[in-house]
């Protein structure tokens, strides 16, 4: 089975067929109102909650500021500590490095920390297609890849999922790849975990091979940082012999000090709690004592790309906390998979197009899967404006069709209505002529507002009418 | 500036402000040259199309002591976005334009709370109502409880709150048409939440937010009225409302 995103339809296709199903609905509106409740209460009992978000981004700017320097200093760090050292320029290349590792080693399976950037290069399917099986060990993740299904949200992958429809995907089939669930599960939040990890325990003592990501790289120590729930990721970290972490380069955290703010932002953030259960952190190779072999693989996958749009560049701030999936209107009712991506929501309606570039028609509709209400904003623990990048990448994508031989429908009424508005009598002259409000409703695209909403009843005068009859002093 | 949007569908609350200012000793003009803020245009991406519309606004409202208006969404483009299409131009003169007219402009109840230190406007108006903050006002410009004192402060007036008020009612712009499907998804639930006041009004400082959630009320035959802050703030003992 390979599931991935490729060939998806545009935000507004793929988020129609999402509203459709309202047991989504439910589940969605259920647990992220449950998550941003927690979220509220742990940043409100923090005094100093607005110069911390000040410090976390500032922290990530200077590592963005100096990447170059400090990623030769990360590489120099982790090669003195025994780790190897691997660049890649995309997708391809850092797979190839993770499947020629694996081969070396002569494994056919290997298990996984969960992890955005792998899940971003498509590293399963690639590894798949060598004939390397690759178990996630996130009980979510897990969930997701036994279910035959795509994550639809960066910390709770299966969060479109509720415990009873969890129950039935682990009896169907874990007994497949693994641990068979037992036959009296139950959909008991304790049930379900007990029978993961049984299933997993399995995999953790027999794997060779682990995957991983990091939250952040450390470039003066050499150290990889993991923040987790479970402690499955530690297992991965620590039991078998043979670690490679694929880490996007804007992972990079200058000094060990500076992860101070990052490390209190992220955990109240994300699972909205005062500290994550396990954070683990490895610097190259320790001897007689966890992976004997360490890779590291540098990515950049569109990220010099991001780093080159001075608006845009904010984004590589993100820690992946999901806090703006979390407060997000549009994502909690059209869930994780409308956005086409392993990043949705608000950062990944932004990162999207700022990794791979503006011009397909789904990246390009990603931008306008917001209606700016800047809720992500506020809740951003790095301070990332989403909705000025929105409107940023809005414009790129206008831009990106102005030589176009036929114009879209929408970019003449704007260009018309720039025309009608650069004059005050003519928009006045606009008015008469199309009927108050008629042309209004004509431009907002009348069909599919009242396809559920009413019109307001158009008024006799416009107000600059009413005005120039009146000078303001009747009433209408 | 009494904003496009309410020069051709919402009349009533231009006049509405221009009744309220004047009831409190200002002097009000309303300039014929002004058109748009050209957040349309920005919004959506066209900022080209937006560099004529600004330098028609700052034309418009060059030397006037503060630029009114009553939006909280306008005030916002005008105060977050005017410099970056003036940017855009290549204009320095248009830069300079903007930075003179952006920070005189108000959305209404800051103008009235802050510039003119009152929140009893002298208003009656004998109903319930709820209160919907729309988000640039809220998250854009800050505005507060700058709304909710004022209409405390409304005789006669019972303000009843809003379960969820500050989560977003799906109007968005061109959000509105282009994701309409999301659009009314998340209006549906914003008018539940209105319905479940029991409140006769919903009021916001922002007519295009009305119009869609009062469009989703209106089909729904829901029996709450919408009306922008200004005509409540406007009515007095003598209206028959």
């Amino acid at each position: 089975m390979t599931h991935t995103f490729v060939g998806m339809p545009p935000f507004p296709t793929a988020a129609r067929a999402a509203l459709a199903d309202t047991q989504l609905r439910h589940n969605l509106a259920h647990a992220t109102a449950t998550i941003r409740g927690k979220r509220a209460r742990v940043v409100d009992e923090v005094e100093n909650w607005e110069e911390l978000r000040l410090a976390g981004a500032a922290v990530k700017d200077r590592a963005l500021r100096g990447l170059d320097e400090h990623l030769v200093q990360l590489e120099e760090s982790l090669t003195a500590r025994g780790a190897t050292v691997h660049w890649a320029r995309d997708a391809d290349e850092a797979n190839q490095v993770v499947i020629e590792v694996a081969q070396r080693h002569g494994v056919d399976e290997v298990v996984k920390v969960k992890s955005m950037v792998t899940q971003e290069i498509g590293l399963n399917e690639a590894l798949q297609a060598e004939g390397i099986a690759a178990w996630e060990t996130d009980l979510a993740e897990l969930i997701v890849q036994l279910g035959g299904d795509l994550p639809s949200h960066i910390l709770v992958p299966a969060i479109h999922r509720n415990r009873a429809e969890i129950r039935d995907i682990f009896r169907r089939r874990m007994g497949e790849v693994g641990r068979a669930a037992p036959a009296d599960l139950t959909d008991e939040p304790a049930v379900l975990a007990a029978a993961a990890r049984a299933h997993l325990r399995e995999k953790f003592l027999r794997a060779r091979m682990a995957v991983s990501g990091a939250n952040f790289a450390v470039a003066d120590t050499g150290t990889l940082v993991v923040v987790e729930s479970e402690g499955n990721g530690r297992m991965c970290l620590t039991l078998p012999e043979v670690l490679v972490s694929v880490v996007g380069i804007e992972k990079v955290v200058p000094s060990w000090a500076e992860l101070d703010p990052l490390l209190r932002l992220l955990p109240r953030s994300s699972t909205g709690e005062r500290m994550n259960p396990y954070t683990s952190t490895w610097s190259g190779v320790t001897p007689g004592d966890g992976p004997q072999e360490v890779h590291v693989v540098l990515l950049d996958n569109g990220r010099t790309r991001a780093l080159a749009d001075d608006v845009g560049r904010q984004a590589l701030r993100c820690i992946r906390c999901s806090a703006c999936l979390n407060v997000c209107p549009v994502y909690e009712r059209v869930g994780g998979h409308a956005y086409g991506s392993v990043y949705p929501g608000p950062i990944g309606a932004i990162l999207n197009p700022l990794l791979k570039g503006t011009g397909d028609p789904q990246t390009d509709s990603l931008p306008y899967a917001s209606t700016l209400c800047g809720a992500c904003f506020e809740a951003c623990p790095v301070l990332i404006d989403i909705p000025e990048v929105l409107v940023h990448l809005r414009s790129k994508v206008v831009d990106g069709h102005r030589e176009d031989r036929v114009p879209k429908p929408e970019a003449v009424a704007m260009k018309s209505a720039a025309w009608t508005f650069s004059r005050g009598g003519r928009l006045r002259l606009a008015e008469r002529l199309t009927g108050v409000g008629v042309g209004v409703g004509r431009r907002l695209g009348a069909s599919r507002w009242t396809s559920a909403r009413d019109l307001p009843k158009a008024p006799p005068e416009s107000f600059r009418a009413w005005w120039r009859r009146t000078d303001g002093r009747l009433d209408p | 500036m009494v904003t496009c949007v309410n020069d051709a569908m919402f009349p009533g609350t231009g006049a509405a402000v221009v009744r309220l200012l004047r009831r409190l000793g200002v002097d009000v003009d309303f300039p014929e040259a002004q058109t748009c803020c050209a957040q349309p245009m920005v919004n959506t991406g066209y900022l080209d199309e937006a560099v004529p519309v600004v330098r028609t606004f700052v034309d418009a409202f060059e030397g006037y002591d503060a630029i009114v208006t009553p939006s909280g969404s306008c005030a916002g483009s005008v105060r977050h976005q005017h410099r970056l299409v003036a940017q855009r131009s290549g204009d320095a003169g248009l830069e300079r334009a903007v930075a003179a007219t952006s920070p005189r402009t108000y959305e209404l109840t800051e103008f009235l709370v802050d510039v003119l230190g009152v929140t009893d406007v002298g208003a009656y108006f004998p109903h319930r109502v709820t209160y919907h903050p729309t988000c640039h006002s809220l998250r854009m410009l800050g505005v507060g409880d700058r709304p909710r004192r004022l209409l405390e402060d409304v005789r006669g007036l019972r303000l009843v709150d809003l379960p969820h008020a500050e989560e977003c009612c799906g109007f968005g712009g061109t959000f509105a048409v282009k994701n309409a499907d999301t659009s009314i998804a998340m209006g549906s639930d914003k008018a539940r939440h209105v319905r479940e006041t029991g409140a006769e009004v919903l009021v916001a400082g922002d007519n295009s937010c009305l119009m869609h959630i009062g469009g989703l009320l209106s089909r729904g035959r829901a029996g709450v009225r919408v009306m922008h802050l200004a005509e409540i703030l406007a009515s007095t003992e003598g209206d028959a409302r």
